[in-house]
């Protein structure tokens, strides 16, 4: 219906903006990966704040835990007025024991818990205004640069995990790889996903329309990303960069020429994350809720 | 090198037997050596990268690398190849084992088992031929050195790493290698290679420790043993491809942010692991028959005995067998 003057409608996302503020928003991010493969420095150079739990517990020795432990740290970090309360949880103990069968179990019983907890206080009489969300928005798997395929564990986990939470692998210390190696690498890894029908994210099934398939067909393309994180700055031509030196040149993480941390950072945070947020909320917890409703 | 002579018998006093090592030099030489050495560690550590780059050559030239789903099935495997190398007359067979599958399941219980029988086996075809009645043509399969690949991901040993290690360190040299070292940095290969030896000692491992340079060597030499030892474990890159670095040509890799130089030793350790190995190859082959080996045979042979008092042991079979050999 045509409008014959100003009306002032579009003023509403000015306001949905101003009150996104104010509340500020929750955003609950998992790192899984064996022992050493940069995690917690990569969540630190995600978020340009030493947010990992190995910040809150600085100079600990690095031992292999037994079983596999989750370990849960809440940061609440500003840009630009812009509050953002981080949760990130790590499990330290995954896939570095002898016998690693069923390590997945206790991350998939710590997410399922999570949509519990939510699901117990959405059915409740009295509501509270505002939930308190502590599902996992995205599940970060690091694989390691082996160049060769996806190793069994590494199928069986993304299996499992990318059918209750949004799984995004990553190639993890990517500076390991050629180019060359990379493009075969991820190329292999495709393959493994599409004939083992494991859906990371972005998923194909949830893209709403036309844009949405292109733009996600691009990052598509190019997954897992080969990252690499630096929490060091360096100077080079100049200016400071964040990266690692070594004898034979500066690995520069910001820089894509280098390695794709910018597109994993892009993705997490500048483009996708409510897009992670909406789909955990909307697909998954609902799946979770229908199973267990069904139960009862 | 004074060639072998015959010196002036009026020189007083001299015999002649100075001349023994010229002369087992010379036999040496003309027999050749025989090397095994064994490669261990997971998949995708640069093993097989790193055997090529240190004998030049390229050992598996027809490598399909096996999906995860194959690997599923999959047990440890055992493939040795041997290549015949040879370098200004001295003839070596080197015979690579390799060991596929090894660390790659979800569940590693039983994945170094394999690999200790073929090690065992080894001893036990060298004892029997050894007490054998025809002992001249002793083919010696025995494994004389073991590389264990160390993961440059981690932040020391694994527990996979350690058990392995304790099961075979009374059976044959190890050698714990660090690969694909371009991922780190100077200061963390320091913090790394501290922490595994701090582990290996902890935990009561024995590696292979090279013997300390006599007193009547040169300095050089006293200088480079003092070198090699307090690199290791070595921290190595491997790589056969030519890359063009300052104006010429060298064996590295070529990333968006600089060449890693393979025989740079600034950029890693290859060149000492293989100076290692090379100088060091005759002292592998006498500790693995003087300490592994004999320990092997006492033991065996104790077992062997308490058998021969159980089981009635057929003589004529035995003889016969003798006979056999014999002719």
């Amino acid at each position: 219906c045509q409008l014959f003057g100003y009306v002032g409608i579009e003023a509403v996302l000015d306001q949905m903006k101003i009150k996104t503020m104010k509340t500020g928003f929750e955003f609950n991010i998992m790192v899984v990966g064996q022992s050493g493969l940069g995690k917690s420095t990569m969540v630190n150079t995600l978020f340009k704040s030493k947010v990992s739990r190995k910040a809150s517990q600085p100079g600990q020795e690095e031992r292999i835990p037994k079983t596999v432990q989750l370990q849960s740290v809440t940061h609440v970090i500003e840009e630009k007025g812009v509050k953002m309360k981080l949760t990130v949880t790590d499990t330290p103990g995954f896939g570095d024991q002898i016998n690693n069968e069923n390590c997945w179990d206790p991350i998939i019983k710590y997410i399922n818990e999570q949509y519990e907890r939510y699901l117990r206080e959405e059915i409740l009489i009295t509501r509270k205004r505002k939930i308190p969300d502590t599902r996992v928005h995205g599940c970060v798997y690091f694989v390691p640069p082996t160049g060769h395929w996806l190793r069994p564990l590494d199928l069986e986990f993304m299996r499992r995990l990318s059918k209750i939470v949004n799984v995004v692998p990553v190639i993890a210390k990517a500076d390991t790889l050629t180019l060359e190696e990379r493009a075969e690498f991820k190329q292999r890894i495709q393959e493994d996903l599409k004939t083992h029908a494991i859906s990371v994210y972005p998923q194909e099934d949830f893209d709403q329309d036309p844009d949405d398939r292109a733009l996600n067909d691009r990052i598509r393309e190019k997954i897992p990303f080969a990252v690499v994180g630096a929490d060091q700055e360096h100077q080079v031509n100049g200016k400071r960069v964040l990266g690692r030196k070594t004898k034979w040149g500066i690995i520069e993480v910001e820089n894509p020429a280098h390695c794709e941390f910018p597109l994993l950072r892009d993705l997490l945070i500048r483009s996708h994350l409510q897009d992670l947020k909406d789909i955990t909320h909307n697909v998954h917890y609902e799946s979770y809720r229908v199973r267990r409703l069904n139960e009862s | 090198q004074q060639p072998a002579q015959f010196t002036n018998p009026e020189t007083p006093g001299y015999v002649g037997f100075a001349n023994l090592p010229n002369q087992v030099h010379r036999k040496s030489v003309k027999k050749g050596f025989e090397f095994t050495l064994m490669v261990v560690g997971e998949s995708g550590l640069g093993k097989s990268t790193l055997i090529n780059s240190l004998f030049l050559t390229d050992l598996y030239p027809e490598r399909i690398i096996p999906g995860a789903a194959e690997k599923i099935e999959r047990t440890v495997q055992i493939e040795a190849s041997t290549v015949e190398i040879e370098e200004r007359g001295v003839k070596l067979r080197l015979t690579v084992v390799d060991t596929p599958g090894y660390g790659d399941a979800i569940n590693c219980r039983d994945c170094f088992k394999t690999i200790i029988s073929y090690i065992d086996e080894q001893f036990e075809r060298y004892l029997h031929d050894e007490s054998g009645l025809n002992r001249r043509h002793i083919i010696d399969n025995r494994v004389h050195c073991c590389f264990y690949f160390i993961s440059p991901f981690g932040h020391g040993l694994k527990p996979l790493d350690v058990e392995f290690m304790k099961a075979i360190h009374n059976k044959v040299n190890i050698v714990p290698v660090i690969a694909k070292a371009d991922t780190l940095s100077l200061k963390e290969r320091e913090r790394l290679k501290k922490r595994i030896l701090d582990e290996i000692e902890e935990h009561g491992i024995k590696i292979y420790h090279l013997p300390d340079a006599e007193s009547d060597e040169d300095e050089d030499f006293k200088e480079q043993t003092r070198l090699l030892k307090a690199s290791i474990p070595f921290c190595v890159v491997g790589s056969n491809q030519l890359i063009e670095a300052k104006g010429k040509k060298v064996r590295g890799r070529l990333y968006p942010w600089g060449v890693v130089e393979v025989e740079n030793p600034e950029h890693n350790d290859f060149l000492k692991l293989r100076t290692m190995l090379i100088t060091h190859m005759q002292d592998l082959q006498e500790v693995t028959q003087d300490l592994h080996y004999e320990n092997f045979r006492s033991e065996r042979l104790k077992q062997g005995g308490r058998k021969i008092e159980d089981e009635e042991v057929n003589k004529d079979q035995i003889l016969l067998e003798k006979e056999a050999e014999v002719r």
